[in-house]
């Protein structure tokens, strides 16, 4: 379908992934007109692949991810799936200190936290062992189905009158004089006033084109899934290295374990979806819910996430472009994404966050970074093999 | 590179590989036990594994095959493999060729270096014979995986009784353990009537052929039963099954298009002959490239004429890379295809590995295929009511597919959801049953799809107006056999993955609270 270049919004938001849509849902709660470029199909990479966990306590965005989840489904009029509360498990005493980080986090955002000792933890963890230490149990933080809560915020934006353009590629805007005008895509271009790039792994090559490139680098990540068991009392349970759910269907949804890096401009065609990773993340899993040994595994699947030097988010606006609003969650978006989408939001619209300091999430505090910061974390792709590796 | 690695990520890990072979083949119908006795006579290290006899758990989750719960115990240890290798000759053949042929052996996974996994060395395959995994590495594979059958929704398909016409074959004439007395038999094409034949002869009665269209498929097959007092009824769709705990009983057949009662028929099996569908699964995760051709059957592999794929060193021949009718009838097409690509495996190097035969044009939608998957479709939609559910593992019905609902425990009575449907999600875009699938959880069962996911293809395409052709081939997934948690945990797996395995990136201060880092900047002054 090509659309004319008079064609266009108030605001464009690039990325059809949870982030830019959450963003583009508050602007059209808030009258805006919005138009999101998606190069896929919504919440196809990562917003829909990742384990649904919203249990942020290191971030700013905490408590908006803790008081906006539980009204979601209202807000929306999909639902997402959403269940409340978080157990983290440890099987060791080196893993039950792990856990303390979050603990005085949680704390520290304000909200209780127990510590649960072997006998109790298993009493609300019906499938766990012989083998665990103990753990702590977050009243606060939980759950959603990503691909639900995707689909969720694509209807939503609709239903306001938002609009979405799918299977359409961004390949460069129109720049000038500090602002830009113009949106450059495979259906043509758009006019804006504003723009939210969100467009995850590709934020730092979309930014580049606008002569201030965001640093990430991408990664695989991937999970795996079991047949339904009946239902444990509270869903988000994880531990031993291991994030996920029991979904309310039954399933057992967990990933971990080592990442892959991957060139910065991969060709995402090239990806696939399942690789021997998935027996060792089983074999932590079985560890994990021993009275979960036999359920057998039905599915895996990789996502494509990207990482900043410091892990942690950019939100902010682009210094060579002010009317540009550019956003990656550095790998956490899924469960922050009602909360960060209303602060791209107000930023776009009054140049603000009104509800949480978003200083650690400035751009600017990557200024001296050098170049060369991906060789020297070592977040480079293995080697590839010879001339006769096949697909390298 | 500077030295540095990220212990935390997968370079430098290494994936332990039990084993190697300079042939791997996989599956030992015709087509496969042909490439291994050629590969053999050729002088190549060739390695024949094959799932059967199928471990009885998986068969009662319906996998490979729908079995439909009609095996009997005769089918269980050592006494299967007996019997499994007494159906077919040559598998002595192959032993006694040097092959080295592993029974009840499946594959689950094919992995190669590339992309993204960049950690694994040259080719591999994920193995199990249903106690452990391992890897073994392959120079050159020949994935000969065969068919399995369209699945066909209609109130009481869920009863035991109702099964595929392939795993009835399978437990009549490879296991000898087909559990069944009374048959009726749905679809009139060469599957159907090859089977009837063949349950006749072992002393089965067949009730009756049900087929939708208006004259049989296999005309000369259907007058040869009819002969045999067999009724052919055409222009007909099975609309009930009927029964109890131990399946079956009855079923209810109705004229299409006519006020006419339903027919009775009394019968312990209703076996589906309605389109056998290529395994394609262990190619899609692979990577090889796929599309639809009718006229071999729906989506296969792109293959040259020795069965070369589109991955390197991978080749696929037999009933996963098309199914005709000619090649349902005569066994010796599929091992003349396996012969080939053995001989031309002989000498592959992968640096000299042709591109795939171009995409083919999407068929127009009145191919075969097409036309007789949509009529079957249309006849599902027909007799189906709201309880009848096309996904029978997630328990979804054509009503709430059609709707794009939610399942039946999450909130349904939210008036936005509910004014959605497969109409508003067209609109939307390309449609994709994978995204139908995450939506409404029809395919995402324990059956992996098997027994729905072509019959949903069919019906979206049918509601949509889409022709089958354009519906995107919804994506399969390792394992592709069920794996309990425990078996995969038998991976040996090297301690520097094991040391350094970490729940999330392992950034360092990743989970620092973002009010030290305030601190932080405050007193180095560093942020701007």
């Amino acid at each position: 379908m090509t659309r004319q270049a008079a064609d266009g919004a108030s605001v464009v938001v690039v990325g059809g992934g949870v982030t830019g849509l959450s963003a583009a849902w508050w602007l059209a709660r808030s009258g805006v007109d919005v138009l999101v470029i998606e190069k896929g199909i919504v919440g196809w990479e990562a917003s829909g692949r990742n384990g649904g966990g919203a249990t942020h306590h290191q971030s700013p965005l905490f408590a908006e991810e803790q008081r906006l989840w539980p009204q979601m489904d209202d807000l929306l009029g999909y639902p997402t799936e959403y269940q409340p509360k978080r157990i983290r498990v440890a099987l060791s005493a080196r893993q039950m200190e792990e856990l303390k980080v979050g603990v005085d986090n949680t704390r520290g955002q304000g909200f209780s936290v127990d510590w649960l000792d072997a006998k109790q933890i298993r009493e609300m963890v019906p499938l766990l062992g012989d083998n665990v230490v103990g753990g702590a149990y977050f009243a606060c933080g939980g759950h959603a189905n990503p691909q639900r809560t995707v689909q969720a915020y694509a209807w939503a934006l609709q239903d306001l009158g938002g609009r979405i353009l799918q299977h359409t590629e961004v390949f460069g805007f129109t720049h000038r004089s500090g602002k830009v005008t113009g949106v450059k895509t495979t259906a043509g271009e758009f006019a804006c006033d504003s723009l939210v790039i969100a467009a995850g792994p590709q934020t730092g090559i979309l930014t580049a084109l606008l002569g201030a490139e965001v640093p990430v680098v991408p990664a695989r990540v991937e999970m795996i899934v079991t047949e339904p068991l009946p239902l444990m009392p509270i869903g988000g349970v994880d531990g031993n290295y291991l994030y996920g759910r029991q979904t309310l269907r039954g399933n057992l949804a967990y990933g971990g374990g080592p990442h892959e890096w991957l060139p910065v401009r991969q060709d995402s065609e090239a990806q696939r979806p399942s690789s021997p990773m998935l027996c060792n993340i089983a074999k932590r899993l079985a560890e994990l819910f021993p009275k979960a040994a036999h359920v057998r595994v039905i599915r895996s699947w990789a996502g494509i996430v990207e990482n900043t030097p410091d892990g942690r988010p950019v939100i902010d606006r682009l210094p060579t472009a002010d009317n540009v609003v550019v956003a990656t969650m550095s790998s956490i978006g899924f469960g922050l994404s009602p909360a960060s989408g209303r602060a791209i939001s107000e930023i776009v619209m009054q140049g603000h966050c009104s509800f949480a300091d978003l200083t650690s999430f400035r751009l600017s505090r990557f200024g001296n970074v050098a170049p060369n910061w991906r060789e020297q974390r070592g977040w480079l792709p293995p080697a590839t093999e010879g001339s006769n590796a096949g697909a390298a | 590179m500077t030295g540095v690695l990220d212990v935390k990520s997968t370079a430098g890990k290494r994936l332990l590989v039990r084993e190697h072979t300079e042939l791997l083949i996989v599956g030992a119908g015709p087509a496969g036990l042909s490439a291994a006795l050629e590969a053999a006579r050729l002088g190549m290290q060739v390695v024949l594994v094959d799932e059967h006899p199928v471990d009885p758990g998986l068969m009662g989750l319906d996998i490979p095959f729908h079995f439909g719960q009609r095996m009997s115990g005769a089918h269980r240890g050592n006494a299967a493999i007996v019997k499994l290798a007494e159906s077919d000759p040559r598998l002595a053949e192959a032993f006694e060729a040097g092959v080295d042929v592993r029974l009840g052996v499946a594959v689950w996974g094919l992995f190669a270096h590339g992309l993204g996994q960049r950690w694994i060395e040259g080719r591999v395959a994920g193995l199990s014979d249903g106690h452990n995994v391992w890897f073994m590495r392959f120079d050159k594979a020949i994935l000969a995986c065969g068919r399995r059958d369209l699945g066909l929704a209609f109130p009481g398909w869920e009863l035991p009784g109702v099964m595929g016409v392939t795993a009835a074959d399978a437990l009549l004439r490879r296991y000898d353990a087909f559990n069944a007395r009374k048959c009726a038999i749905v679809g009139s094409g060469v599957e159907a009537t090859t089977f009837a034949k063949a349950a006749l002869q072992a002393g089965r009665d067949v009730v009756a052929l049900i087929e939708v269209a208006e004259a049989p498929l296999d005309h000369e097959g259907c007058t040869q039963l009819a002969e045999q007092g067999v009724p052919i009824l055409t222009g007909s769709m099975i609309a009930r099954a009927m029964g109890g705990a131990t399946g079956v009983e009855r079923i209810q057949c109705i004229k299409l298009g006519t006020e006419a009662a339903s027919t009775e028929l009394e019968c312990d099996t209703v076996v589906l002959a309605v389109g056998a569908v290529p395994a394609i699964d262990l190619l899609d995760v692979a990577g090889a490239r796929i599309a639809f051709v009718a006229e071999q059957g729906g989506y296969v592999p792109l293959t040259d004429a020795e069965g070369r794929t589109s991955v390197p060193m991978l080749f696929a021949v037999g009933d996963c890379v098309g199914i005709t009718a000619a090649k349902t009838r005569d066994p010796a097409i599929a091992a003349s295809e396996g012969a080939r690509a053995a001989a031309a495996a002989a000498v592959a190097v992968a640096d000299h590995w042709p591109p795939p035969p171009d995409k083919k044009e999407p068929a127009a939608s009145d191919d075969e295929v097409s036309k007789t998957r949509m009529r079957w479709a249309a006849a599902v939609m027909t007799v189906a009511d709201t309880e009848t559910h096309v996904c029978q593992c997630e328990q979804v019905s054509i009503a709430d597919l059609l709707g794009v609902q939610p399942p039946r425990y999450l909130r349904r009575n939210q008036p936005a959801m509910q004014a959605r449907d497969i109409t508003t999600l067209a609109r939307d875009g390309t449609l994709n049953q994978d995204q139908v699938k995450r939506l409404t959880r029809a395919g995402m069962g324990t059956c992996q799809g098997r027994r729905c996911r072509e019959q949903i293809g069919a019906i979206l395409a049918l509601a949509t107006n889409t022709p089958l052709s354009a519906i995107p081939l919804p994506s399969y997934r390792a394992p592709v056999r069920p794996l309990p948690l425990s078996v995969l945990a038998t991976l040996e797996e090297e301690s520097a993955l094991t040391e350094n395995w970490h729940g999330w990136f392992g950034i360092e201060g990743q989970w620092v609270p973002y009010w030290e880092l305030a601190k932080e900047s405050d007193q180095t002054g560093s942020a701007t």
